[in-house]
């Protein structure tokens, strides 16, 4: 049985840091930076958000947007690699918080920046094995870098929720084919206990995000036998503005089909709640017809990539009802880093 | 760990304003009672949950410069009387917008935040602060 969307909703904090505010800091030219990487701003949460607040705030916006009711939904799946417990379940205040709760199953999931897609991924079987009617797959961070470390430059806070349901349920767009493809690469990491990740720099390139990215894209293509023209959108993981662009001109795509799905410029790489941001920015503004290729990434490593196609629903669905990315990424506050650094905890407090 | 339960009870109210109207005299109240402080007896079992939409406007604010150790961290902040669309105040922080920017009749809508937590290895708390709606 087919499987899609159902609805879908997004959430983006207010605040902002430039690149070059962070490389003021620490001594480093940050416009460069930020121009080489193609991020120009970044988002950042406030003390009182974390991955529960923004997951919560995204379902809601996606339940604003469908007649659904959320004693339906049979199973709730948050994924992040910033869960605030490490034990004791987003998805649980989540599934109170849109009073889906209790008669549904929920869990985390982590696998680096991909989680959100791997909760979709089951989402799309149990649904479609007749299990229950709805499932809610939401991607969704508040990642950190290192202090002075390449990845403070991107790492920002931001997440999506999608509803998934069959045909049988009014669906905005199609899932045709799903493809994964996973390998045990050491690209970037974050020890139990430890505050920041690490990373194998350079390696994080070719033999990590592009080899995998490249390939599931590929993979998909021949599943769906479709060609890069066939696609109105594609979405790409966005660790930096920089990679998806490449990829996706090693994959056939124009940056005219990359345009509404590549956020990470404006508010930084996402992490779990990238691609997913970006199909939710694609879905504020697509027509029934589109096609969408979607494929994220993980570390660790692994792709999850998606073909869709939008349906008549889009139309007459209450698109406006929730807030619109677009609206999120233009309605910012900036701050400097010394504010940033309280914000995030970098500062030591007395006990 | 005492605030656990208390907590944890009112989780329906924090998350998502579940409050009561006295179906005697139709008044709303936020958080729930059990009894109508109005009608008193004849409130008995009349008491209906209701759940208020989230919407509503700023009464009165103040601006709170000497924060509680919970909100040092997003001092100076506004704390605001808002009466909400079904006429009942709420006591709340408003968010997203600068102190000089908030005004008595400001239309404002619930979201979900961090209220704090009980130390480095405590419980989270959650629920509902305000935030300006778009116009």
């Amino acid at each position: 049985m087919k499987t899609g969307i159902v609805s879908y909703g997004a959430y983006i904090p207010r605040t902002r840091i430039e690149p070059a505010e962070i490389g003021r800091v620490w001594g480093i030219d940050g416009e460069a930076m930020g121009k080489g990487l193609m991020v120009h701003r970044k988002s950042v949460p406030m003390p009182d958000e974390d991955t529960i607040t923004i997951s919560v705030q995204a379902a809601r916006d996606m339940m604003q947007r469908t007649q659904a009711d959320p004693e339906e939904i049979g199973a709730i799946f948050v994924g992040s690699e910033s869960h605030p417990y490490a034990v004791k379940p987003t998805s649980t205040i989540v599934a109170e918080a849109i009073e889906a709760a209790p008669h549904l199953t929920a869990a985390d999931y982590e696998f680096a920046c991909k989680a959100g897609t791997a909760a979709i991924q089951t989402s799309m079987g149990l649904v479609g094995s007749g299990m229950m009617r709805y499932s809610v797959a939401i991607g969704a961070d508040t990642s950190q870098g290192a202090p002075g470390d390449a990845l403070e430059y991107t790492a920002a806070a931001g997440g999506a929720a999608l509803l998934i349901g069959t045909e049988k349920e009014r669906l905005i767009a199609v899932i045709n084919h799903t493809y994964s493809f996973t390998t045990d690469t050491p690209d970037f990491w974050r020890r139990e206990g430890q505050m920041y990740p690490s990373h194998g720099g350079r390696f994080t390139g070719e033999p990590a995000y592009f080899k995998h990215v490249v390939t599931a894209g590929k993979t998909l293509m021949e599943m769906a036998d479709t060609k890069p023209e066939d696609y109105h959108h594609v979405i790409l993981h966005q660790p930096n503005g920089k990679f998806p662009n490449r990829a996706g001109k090693q994959m056939g795509f124009t940056s005219e089909q990359l345009k509404y799905g590549l956020l990470t410029p404006e508010i930084g790489n996402t992490y779990s709640g990238a691609v997913m941001l970006g199909l939710a920015s694609v879905l504020d503004i697509a027509k029934p017809g589109d096609r969408i290729l979607m494929v994220a990434f993980g570390s660790g490593a692994g792709s999850d990539a998606f073909d869709l196609t939008v349906t008549d629903e889009i139309e007459k669905i209450p698109r406006e009802k929730g807030t619109t990315v677009r609206e999120m990424i233009d309605n910012y506050t900036l701050i400097d880093y010394a504010t940033y650094a309280k914000y995030r905890g970098k500062i030591k407090m007395r006990e | 760990m005492g605030s656990i339960p208390r907590f944890w009870r009112e989780n329906p109210s924090r998350y998502n304003l579940v409050g009561v109207k006295c179906d005697n005299c139709g008044r709303v109240f936020f958080p729930p009672r059990d009894i109508c402080p109005v009608c008193h007896r004849e409130s008995i079992g009349k008491m209906k949950r209701l759940e208020l939409s989230g919407k509503g406007s700023v009464y009165s604010y103040t601006l709170v410069q000497d924060a509680h150790p919970q909100f040092e961290m997003l001092k100076p902040y506004i704390l605001a009387m808002v009466e909400m669309d079904e006429g009942v105040k709420i006591t709340s922080q408003i968010i997203d917008v600068k102190p000089e920017d908030v005004h008595i009749g400001m239309k404002v809508e619930a979201v979900m935040r961090k209220l704090g937590a009980e130390g480095n290895s405590g419980i989270l708390h959650y629920g509902y602060k305000f935030r300006p709606v778009k116009e």
